[in-house]
């Protein structure tokens, strides 16, 4: 009995701690250090704070650019080949108005950074915190001053003399071209905000004349591959060999093809007919190609299979060491552990790929196939 | 042995012998019209006829030569041989007859694969959670599979006490296990002027659902003693080189965010922000940053790269809608589905998934002539707040075509709208937010196809 009252003085003790606990929590965590708040705070608001002292010239920009963006977004900022444009479809009168018009009348249907953006403190932190793309957060204060200096000179929004700063950076946000352009009036920032679009839950006579709008265009029909992979080879449903959209008129040969099973004959009685297709197939698992590894381990965000991008091409890399014996000893150290100069970049290194892929890979860009 | 499972005396596909081709191809190309329905209702009389004859005869072949399934009168390489011991697979894998159903990313949508989606197989998942596997991806510039030992967060600015927290410091804390489901504002982006994509992988697949644990942000910013007074927003930041930035309210900061490590039972997976992400229930993806590894309390929002230049919704005036964080009610039928093609006439489970980020989902009606009828699905339990729910529908598919539509109404009486409704009010080009009733377009000979409808 009097062990049992132990017990229960013991547990009604610890639920009391459990209840008691305050605010800060006991022993989890510890204080931030100011260097290392410091190493971390970089975000730059609307309002710039949190934006550093310095600055940066048009000047050294279009040198930064010409060395680390133009790869990817092109030698007028215009490009759409690796990512989307960053300059282009805003005017001056723009600039005056704080309205892009090219945001209403459709005349740009690719929409760039410049058109979109309001606020110029987001391109500057955005190129501090994570440009180059295979290298961010490597660029200097000044560098990310006139990186931004250099695409609003592209854009026709600043002098080629200009040097940006945190002095003169407010100045600056008064000329961006959308600066006006967005709203927060909606009912979609808060859980009990008010939807926009009503509809009603009707259910029978709802529509009178079924119209179908559109279907898959043909630009779209092959696009994602077999869709009969993408799906089980058992259960309620098969995967389409062949979407029938993508052919509008197929004929009986056609269909039996697409189905894989023997489809009727117009002529003729109804045919009784034995699914020919197979309900449970193996899957035949293949060997993993070279490509297959280039694709895995995301080559082509940096190369081409033919020509430079950010890295050369592969085609490119094929014929430079055709004939080399030491090519693959050598290129397998630059997947490895990066490197450099050669194509005039700079290649990462990429050291949690296995040494049996890597040697794979490079054997595929070898072989040219 | 083969494995060829005949199926003997099976019929299909009677009808269409009966519908003159070019009428039969111009339903499958342009749906159904009054004219061509009654047309249709003709044929099926005598087309049902033949059939049924068919059937007759078929059974009286099978009797004749049909001895039985040979994968039933024959013994198999299963029943008669030792199988493997435990442990073979001390981290189990799926069959190897399970290949098909992977993320797959969608071609042309991007150049790169580091900035990319990949989008989960809807097509062929059961239930609401998806398996972490197949949880779909988007990174923004790239993923690591970060060293735990070595990753902090840091929760600072407006509080009286800026901390450091190891993982050691966040998994001891008070944890909470919940069910939500995540997705991206731009999921079914491709949809908003036309049909772009053949299957609902590719339509809705940038969402997935799963049981994450972690510890309240609400307990996090008491502990470092939060300015309740002038912090009105969190900043979340990535440890990633996207420096992955996004402004919280407070308000949802202090309702039900998590920051999280676990994932439906295990750690988080790498793609999935390991060894911790946030996670910001009902709200666009974007937000729930992956790889914590700092929180900023502060008195204005943040003006980051994804609230400026992406996740703004362009509006038909030109303006763009910021801050728009809500993923509001949506549900789409994920089987039968585009690119699906179906094994003749019968019974079908019509089963898709819906969701709300408002709150949980009261209702899923479903129709399978375009909108014209509609009838009530069954949801499966659990019916859990800002995570998706899955339900259910008996059907029996007569052969003729057919458009299959869902529709989900959330807890605050929000109807999913059609998409002209949407179109009507938003235009075509605001990428996100669009959840739209999905239509499915059956053909006569089974294939389903992505439509849109009036």
């Amino acid at each position: 009995m009097y062990k049992l009252t132990k017990i229960i003085l013991a547990v009604s003790l610890s639920a009391l701690s459990l209840a008691a606990v305050a605010q800060p929590l006991p022993g989890i965590g510890r204080t931030a250090t100011v260097k290392e708040i410091a190493a971390w705070d970089i975000d730059v608001r609307g309002d710039f704070k949190g934006l550093p002292k310095g600055s940066g010239s048009v000047a050294l920009g279009e040198k930064v650019w010409e060395e680390k963006c133009e790869s990817c977004h092109g030698t007028f900022g215009e490009s759409m080949e690796v990512f989307g444009p960053i300059v282009g479809g805003t005017t001056k009168a723009d600039i005056k108005s704080g309205r892009v018009l090219a945001m209403s009348d459709g005349s740009e249907p690719k929409r760039s950074t410049l058109m979109k953006a309001n606020t110029l403190s987001t391109i500057w932190d955005y190129i501090n915190r994570a440009m180059p793309w295979n290298a961010p957060k490597t660029l200097t204060v000044e560098e990310v001053y006139a990186v931004t200096a250099y695409i609003l000179n592209m854009a026709e929004i600043l002098p080629a003399d200009y040097v940006l700063s945190d002095k003169n950076i407010a100045e600056v946000q008064k000329l961006m071209p959308n600066r006006n352009g967005m709203t927060q009036d909606h009912g979609m920032w808060k859980v009990k905000g008010k939807a926009d679009v009503k509809n009603v839950a009707c259910m029978k006579d709802c529509i009178k004349k079924i119209e179908v709008t559109s279907a898959l265009p043909d630009y779209a029909c092959d696009a994602h591959g077999d869709i009969s992979e993408q799906n089980r080879h058992f259960g309620a449903v098969r995967g389409a060999d062949k979407l029938t959209a993508c052919n509008p008129t197929p004929s009986i040969a056609e269909l039996n093809r697409i189905h894989n099973t023997p489809y009727h004959a117009k002529e003729g009685a109804p045919t009784i007919v034995a699914i020919t297709r197979p309900t449970a197939v193996a899957p035949v698992i293949a060997e993993t190609t070279g490509l297959d590894l280039i694709k895995q381990y995301k080559c082509s965000s940096c190369h081409t299979m033919t020509k430079k991008m950010i890295g050369p091409g592969f085609a490119e890399i094929t014929v430079k060491y055709k004939g080399d014996a030491k090519a693959e000893a050598h290129l397998s150290s630059v997947i490895k552990n990066g490197g450099g100069g050669v194509w005039g970049g700079f290649m990462p290194p990429h050291g949690h790929i296995k040494d049996a892929d890597i040697k794979k890979i490079v054997q595929t860009i070898l072989s040219g196939k | 042995m083969s494995n060829e499972l005949n199926k003997p005396g099976r019929i299909l596909r009677a009808p269409e012998n009966f519908i003159d081709a070019s009428l039969s191809q111009a339903i499958t190309k342009d749906g159904l019209n009054e004219e061509r329905r009654n047309f249709l209702r003709k044929s099926f009389v005598v087309a049902s006829a033949v059939v049924a004859g068919g059937a007759a005869l078929t059974q009286g072949v099978m009797a004749a030569t049909f001895e039985g399934d040979p994968n039933i009168l024959s013994h198999t390489e299963y029943d008669q041989s030792l199988g493997l011991p435990v442990a073979s697979n001390p981290y189990g894998v799926p069959s190897k007859y399970e290949t098909n159903l992977q993320r797959r990313e969608s071609p042309g949508l991007t150049q790169v694969g580091g900035a990319s989606v990949s989008f989960a197989p809807l097509q062929g998942l059961f239930g609401i959670i998806t398996p972490s596997g197949l949880h779909f991806e988007r990174h923004h510039q790239g993923w690591h599979d970060m060293d735990p030992a070595k990753h902090r967060l840091m929760v600072m600015g407006m509080v009286k006490n800026p901390k450091v927290y190891t993982m050691d410091d966040l998994m001891r804390l008070p944890s909470v296990s919940r069910m939500h489901f995540i997705e991206c504002g731009a999921n079914t982006a491709t949809e908003w002027g036309n049909v772009a994509v053949p299957t609902v992988q590719y339509t809705h697949g940038m969402v997935s659902c799963s049981e994450f644990t972690g510890v309240l942000l609400s307990t996090l910013l008491a502990d470092c003693g939060f300015d309740k007074k002038n912090g009105k927003f969190v900043l979340a930041e990535g440890a990633d080189g996207s420096g992955m930035t996004r402004t919280i309210s407070m308000d949802m900061a202090l309702d039900d965010v998590i920051v999280a490590y676990g994932m439906n039972g295990e750690m988080l997976r790498p793609e999935n922000g390991y060894p911790l992400r946030l996670v910001v229930p009902g709200v666009q993806g974007v937000s729930s940053v992956k790889w914590l590894r700092r929180i900023e309390v502060g008195d204005k929002p943040y003006d980051t790269k994804d609230e400026v230049i992406h996740y703004v919704d362009l509006q038909p005036n030109g303006l763009q809608r910021q801050y728009t964080s809500i993923q509001e009610a949506k549900s789409v039928i994920t089987s039968p589905s585009g690119g699906q093609v179906l094994l003749g006439k019968g019974f079908y489970n019509i089963t898709g998934l819906a969701w709300s980020g408002r709150g949980k989902i009261k209702r899923v009606d479903v129709s399978a002539d375009g909108g014209r009828t509609w009838r009530t699905a069954r949801l499966e339990t659990p019916v859990l707040t800002k995570a998706l729910t899955r339900f259910n529908i008996d059907w029996v598919w007569d052969g003729s075509p057919a458009i299959l539509q869902s529709r989900a109404i959330d807890d605050t009486g929000y109807v999913q709208p059609k998409l002209n409704q949407l179109r009507g009010v938003r235009g075509t080009k605001s990428i996100y937010h669009n959840n739209a009733i999905q239509s499915w377009r059956i053909a006569d000979f089974g294939e389903v196809t992505n439509v849109q409808v009036n």
